[in-house]
This record gives C-alpha cells, sequence and structure tokens, in this order.
C-alpha cells in the first residue's frame, strides 16, 4: 500500500462525514410527511379552513427542516470549505 | 470546485463579491419598477401600477391576518424582506448566482429580524416582564431559553441560505451532467435546451418564493409572540 498522507485520511474522512451527516433527513422527512398528512387530514374534515392550515403547515414544515438544514450546513461545509484540512 | 462567490474587485482590504454587486442590481431594479409603478397613478390602475398594487395589498393582507390591528406598523419591513429575498433568489433564472446563496447576505436580515423582535418584546412588557417571560414557568430554564432565543436568528440564516445554495449545487451538477452528455453526441449544447426546465422552474421560481414567505411568516410570528406573551400563571 503507497503511503496515505494524513490529509489524504482527512478529505476521504469528511466525504464520509457529510454522508453520515445528511442521514438527519430521514427524520426530517418523516417529520414533514406526517404534517403534511395531518394537514389533509384536517382539511378533508373541516374544507373551509384551508387556508390557515395550509399557512400553519407551512410554519411547521420550516421549523422541522431546520434540522435538515443543519446537516446540509454541516455537509457542506465539511466538503467544501472544511476547517480541518 | 470552489463555491464561494466571486470577488469581482477590491477597494483595499474590503473585497467586493457578486453578492454585493447583485443585491445592487436587484435594489435598482426593485426601485425603477417602483419608480415606474407609482409615477402617473390613476384612480383606475393600469400596466406597472395593478402589479405594485396586488403586491402591496397581498403583503398588507398577510401581515394583517397574522399580526392584527398593529400591522401597518410592520407590513412596510416585510414587504421589503419578501421582495428583496424573493427576487434575490431568483437571480438564478438569469444565470446569476443567487444572492441568498450567502450566508453573509441572510445573516445580516435575520439579525435586524431579531433585534426587532426583542425590542419590541421589551417595549410591550417592560424589562421586568421580559426577563420573567424568559424565566417561565420556572428560573432554571432561564439558559434553555436564552439559547433557545439565540438559536433562531441562527436557524433564520440557515434556512434560506441552505435551500437556494443546495439549488445552486444540484443546478450547476445538472448543467454539468448535460454539457458534458451533448459533447459526446454533438458539438452544440443540445441537451440544456429543455431538459433542465422543470428543476428550474423549483429551485428558481417556487423554492424562493416559498422561502422568502417562510422567512416573513416566521417574523411576523415572532414578533407577534413577543409582544402578545402567552398568559401563564
Amino acid at each position: 500500500m503507497t503511503g496515505l498522507s494524513g490529509t489524504d485520511l482527512i478529505a476521504a474522512m469528511s466525504a464520509l462525514g457529510a454522508g453520515i451527516a445528511m442521514l438527519a433527513m430521514i427524520g426530517v422527512g418523516i417529520g414533514i410527511g406526517f404534517n403534511a398528512g395531518k394537514t389533509v387530514e384536517s382539511t378533508a374534515r373541516q374544507p373551509e379552513a384551508q387556508g390557515t392550515l395550509l399557512k400553519l403547515m407551512l410554519i411547521g414544515v420550516a421549523l422541522t427542516e431546520t434540522a435538515g438544514i443543519f446537516a446540509l450546513v454541516v455537509a457542506i461545509m465539511l466538503l467544501f470549505a472544511n476547517p480541518l484540512i | 470546485m470552489e463555491l464561494g462567490p466571486r470577488v469581482i474587485f477590491s477597494i483595499g482590504p474590503v473585497d467586493v463579491t457578486e453578492t454585493v454587486c447583485f443585491a445592487w442590481l436587484v435594489s435598482i431594479v426593485i426601485l425603477i419598477f417602483a419608480y415606474f409603478a407609482t409615477r402617473r397613478m390613476t384612480q383606475v390602475p393600469k400596466g406597472a401600477q395593478t402589479v405594485g398594487e396586488i403586491l402591496v395589498g397581498f403583503v398588507y393582507n398577510m401581515v394583517k391576518d397574522v399580526m392584527g390591528d398593529v400591522s401597518e406598523k410592520y407590513a412596510p419591513y416585510i414587504g421589503t424582506l419578501i421582495v428583496f429575498l424573493g427576487f434575490g433568489s431568483m437571480l438564478g433564472l438569469l444565470e446569476l448566482r443567487p444572492i441568498t446563496s450567502d450566508l453573509n447576505c441572510t445573516a445580516p436580515l435575520a439579525l435586524v429580524t431579531f433585534v426587532l423582535i426583542h425590542y419590541n418584546a421589551v417595549k410591550a412588557q417592560t424589562a421586568r416582564g421580559y426577563i420573567k417571560e424568559l424565566a417561565s414557568p420556572y428560573a432554571f430554564m432561564l439558559p434553555l431559553n436564552i439559547i433557545s432565543e439565540t438559536i433562531f436568528p441562527v436557524t433564520l440564516a440557515c434556512r434560506i441560505f441552505g435551500n437556494i445554495l443546495a439549488g445552486v449545487i444540484i443546478m450547476s451538477l445538472v448543467y454539468g451532467a448535460l454539457e458534458t452528455l451533448s459533447e459526446m453526441l454533438v458539438p452544440i449544447p443540445l441537451l440544456q435546451i429543455a431538459i433542465p426546465l422543470p428543476l428550474n422552474f423549483w429551485f428558481d421560481m417556487f423554492e424562493p418564493v416559498l422561502q422568502a414567505y417562510i422567512f416573513c411568516m416566521l417574523t411576523m410570528v415572532f414578533i407577534d409572540n413577543g409582544t402578545h406573551p402567552v398568559e401563564s400563571d
């Protein structure tokens, strides 16, 4: 095996880490799906409240998404602006 | 692969990047539109005035729905935010880099929102009531509440930044792949003609509007929460 420098190892592990960081999207997907499903249920029960429900759903989706966005920012930092290299 | 905005020119130690130049561009375009929309106003609107009235009416209605009777005070700020962030994120349609794909653009706006929320909260419930609200329901919750209050502008800035930057990365990957593929077939950029259109629609039109709307919505909701605290006993 040829010599593997420390920087190479850090780069490889950073790429792996970026992939692992994006696993947070599993939870975000479940959360947003739950949110949208409940909104559809409520709209079916009470169609005249659709406008309010849509607004509430968007706020809920935005707040749920935050965790995923943090994971994305971490992954992008690991790939393009790595502080370790 | 370089991801950050390019530096257009430098004045001494200060780098003027693409973000700053395109923000000027967006501001100038909005100013010119506002000038032409309000130059010869008539009772029955026509032309640019109609578009302006629809936009302003939409913003005022949206703010009124959330904030109630104090909405007139905040509507100009919310309108500025939604127009600037919306058009700034749509720059991808013109093959320019969206200004909101730079954290330096979104963080100051989130900071302005943060200051607005807490200034209004202190003004509405006095300094004593504000601290009492932070230390509710129990005194040992104070550090946790402070953390959750300070993390809010960070999430606000990162949300629109992350979404738009992800769009920029995906669009550049798609265009790169299509360029390579079409060079294999014929020496003209044939495949880039209509194939990226749905992605363009999603990342350069729908996503900016949604993210600008969410930014404004959260700003309004949190200002409203600060000024009308939930009664706790």
